[in-house]
């Protein structure tokens, strides 16, 4: 048992919380207001090689490791969260194409989206096909040497700026078999729908695709035939540890808003802070968050070390997720009136957490995929 | 960041979670019901150097890490709480002050006894009018020649019915409020020492609880751990440890409540399937499950840092209030898991729930851990 961080990663993580709070805190405001996609944040991701952290140097990757790519995420979504879930989605993809793809996939596509040339996308869900990913209808049939792509996926993050997008499709109806493809942008019979509006997360592009006759090339499989949810899955468990880390980094700055904010803020002729009332709610927030946190670490040390880590990572994100939601609420509590406005940031930090319970399966789905491994 | 455990630690956790389930677990009912000291139980700890384990061989202990100490504490407890708490207050309370505060002479003289389980230690420091407010002691020492003479009450002090030795906490300088507290070491044999009434409690009930009565109480000036006015500090210090070892118990509460809530919901059939297989019963298991592994990761964090003897204040009031309100939680769901048969005694569910309330209360309630984190939050 050592909890102590490396030397390396201590330099990740104090690399990048300069990174994000010189750089991507203060524009983050904006990129909300706007809902403008923050291209010059992924750039500076790709600079200093948070783009493909979990893949070799040989493919343009870092190769820094789970734990390393928990800290950068977390510090970066600290800052800007639209800017972590791109993040994460591209850093996914990108880990994906390494684990399933062949050489020549692998050469074609990771140094593209590790040197931040295009974003990474990953088309599972579908507008009847969400929890029960394994429902999704859109098809691959087989034509020539290829295969013709027909359907809809929706709320695909990052899909507007994809280089390359993981689609998931049936290849045979009955008995059902899902495969994986890879999916270049502009390639015809794919386009791009429209952008959701959302409630936070507002420099994120979350878009419907649709596949209509879209040919793509035998070659363009990722996996074996039938791979589709194995593929899925497994970039899931990774997921999941990505999003409880943004989780993680969105509440600890709202925490770090309130904390601030309680010791400025006098009511009744002292600063707030010295009420209890206030300080149980930081202090919940702050014992919440260490939790979360070591329970990340936890999955990403299983992880780095070829272990087993479904449980773990579901553990992580849906405790991160809900105890991050449960401290940026007590955050905007704390600053009364002025959580509730824009010119402080734990209105956005709330609004954006909200949907880490969401995405990456739900907290339902981490919560089926725990009980089904204790009631094994 | 390494997650595993070392060689040592693992063999502790073995050499524990076996010892537990053979001997402690099919005596925790009993000892319930009956409110019996386990003596026996105790005596066998001893022997396997549970009494001191961080305690260096030197004097009597075990000598191995507090990271060993969290996993002991939770296997014991995990099977009787009651068990566990009075190993808690023996290892943390007791040994644990006299080794960082006592001198050489007093180590030899009343450390190694305890450590190695040939005696029994108790904590006095709260008192019928000093509870959270622990700086408010009335129990005063006088300076007379070579010793003290002390006076006063103390009351709810775990193993004070069978303890041997007392560290004893009094008022020095009344004027200095907290900063006038000295600490003692206390022979239980000695004159004008008397154990007052035996509390009836609602859960663990084989550790004894009652008041300790000091008349006159002559203690050699050798005795005091530290200087005068340094009691307070010996107080949280020592806290900071034992409140390792109560988040450790909690956890071993709250295994108890989903391990016998799991195997419950497997086995009871209604609607013409095993209960585990609806999202209700699943909901509280995951919760359980995820709420635990994230308690012990933040007390063995604590453990990891006060062996490298970092400050751990925070994070070990972070353990202990996460802990020991997950435990209540967990009992909670484990009763309603268990349905009727949570309620009755026939099941050990009710005693997890009865047992689990008073990891919230004692060595620092939960309101006094969170003045504890928040104070370190808003003071950086």
């Amino acid at each position: 048992m050592d909890f102590q961080l490396t030397d390396d990663q201590l330099q990740v993580e104090d690399m990048v919380r300069g990174l994000s709070r010189k750089e991507f805190a203060p524009r983050a405001a904006q990129v909300d207001e706007e809902s403008r996609y923050p291209a010059e944040n992924h750039r500076r991701l790709a600079e200093l090689g948070l783009l493909g952290m979990l893949y070799p140097a040989s493919f343009g990757g870092s190769e820094a490791g789970p734990v390393s790519y928990a800290i950068a995420l977390r510090e970066v979504a600290g800052g800007c969260a639209s800017t972590g879930v791109g993040m994460a989605v591209t850093n996914m993809t990108g880990e994906a194409i390494f684990r399933f793809g062949t050489d020549a996939q692998q050469r074609r596509y990771l140094p593209l989206l590790s040197s931040g040339k295009g974003a990474g996308a990953f088309a599972l869900t579908e507008p009847g096909a969400g929890s029960d990913a394994g429902g999704l209808s859109t098809f691959a049939r087989v034509d020539g040497d290829g295969f013709i792509l027909d359907g809809t996926k929706a709320f695909i993050t990052n899909g507007e700026h994809a280089i390359v997008t993981i689609v998931m499709a049936l290849t045979q109806k009955s008995p059902r078999m899902i495969s994986a493809f890879l999916v270049d942008a502009g390639t015809p019979g794919f386009s791009v729908g429209k952008r959701e509006h959302k409630m936070g997360l507002k420099g994120s592009d979350t878009v419907s695709l649709s596949f209509e006759e879209c040919r793509v090339p035998k070659s363009s499989m990722l996996g074996a035939p039938g791979d589709g949810l194995k593929v899925a899955l497994s970039a899931l468990d990774g997921g999941r540890i990505g999003i409880a880390s943004q989780a993680i980094g969105i509440a600890r700055s709202a925490l770090s808003a309130a904390t601030g904010y309680a010791k400025d803020r006098s009511q009744f002729g002292q600063a707030i802070g010295e009420f209890q009332a206030i300080q149980w709610m930081l202090a919940d927030a702050a014992t919440e968050l260490d939790a979360a946190q070591l329970l990340a670490y936890r999955a990403a040390c299983m992880k780095e070390k070829g272990l087993p880590y479904s449980k773990e990572a579901s553990m992580a994100k849906v405790f991160a997720t809900e105890a991050g939601n449960r401290a940026c609420n007590a955050a905007v509590q704390v600053l009364g009136g002025y959580g509730y406005i824009r010119e402080y940031p734990v209105e956005r930090h709330m609004r954006d957490i909200r949907v880490t319970t969401i995405y990456e399966g739900t907290s339902e789905i981490q919560r089926l995929v725990i009980s089904r491994a204790l009631c094994r | 960041m390494v997650f595993d455990l070392t060689e040592e630690q693992r063999m502790i956790q073995e050499t524990a979670r076996e010892f537990a389930r053979k001997e402690v677990l099919p005596k925790a009912a009993e000892l319930d019901e009956t409110s019996r000291f386990p003596g026996e139980l105790i005596r066998q700890m001893a022997e396997l150097g549970f009494m001191g384990i961080a305690v260096p061989e030197e004097y009597g202990g075990a000598g191995m890490d507090n990271v060993c100490y969290a996993i002991a504490m939770e296997e014991i407890s995990r099977a009787c709480a009651s068990t566990g708490v009075i190993m808690s207050v023996n290892n943390s309370l007791a040994c644990d002050p006299i080794l960082k505060f006592g001198s050489e002479e007093i180590k030899r003289e009343y450390l190694a006894p305890l450590a190695s389980g040939r005696k029994l230690g108790c904590f006095g420091l709260t008192e019928p009018g000093a509870g959270s407010d622990a700086g408010s002691q009335k129990t005063t020492a006088v300076r007379d020649g070579d010793s003290y003479i002390v006076n006063g009450t103390k009351n709810f002090i775990t193993n004070a019915p069978n303890a041997d030795t007392c560290v004893l906490f009094t008022m020095t300088d009344k004027a200095k409020s907290h900063k006038g507290i000295t600490a003692f070491v206390v022979d239980m044999k000695w004159k004008g020492v008397s154990i007052g009434k035996h509390e009836k409690k609602m859960g663990i009930k084989a550790s004894p609880t009652s008041s300790i009565v000091f008349e006159d109480v002559r203690v050699p000036a050798k005795n005091r751990l530290g200087n005068e006015g340094d009691g307070f500090k010996v107080a949280m210090n020592t806290l900071d440890g034992g409140r390792i070892g109560i988040a450790s118990q909690a956890i071993g509460i709250a295994r108890a409540s989903f391990e016998d809530a799991l195997a419950y919901s497997k086995d009871r059939k209604q609607f013409g399937q095993a209960i585990c297989e609806f999202q209700a019963i699943q909901w509280m298991l995951a919760d359980m499950a995820t709420e635990i592994d994230a308690a012990r990761l933040l007390t063995w964090r604590a453990a990891w840092m006060k062996d490298r003897k970092m400050r751990h204040s925070k994070e070990s009031s972070m353990a202990k209030l996460y802990s020991s309100e997950m435990a209540m939680r967990a009992a909670v769901k484990g009763v309603q898991i268990h349905g009727g048969y949570g309620y009755i005694k026939e099941y050990p569910a009710e005693r997890h729930f009865r047992d689990a309330k008073i990891t919230e209360i004692y060595e620092g309630t939960s309101e006094i851990q969170r003045l504890v984190i928040s104070a370190a939050l808003l003071k950086g």
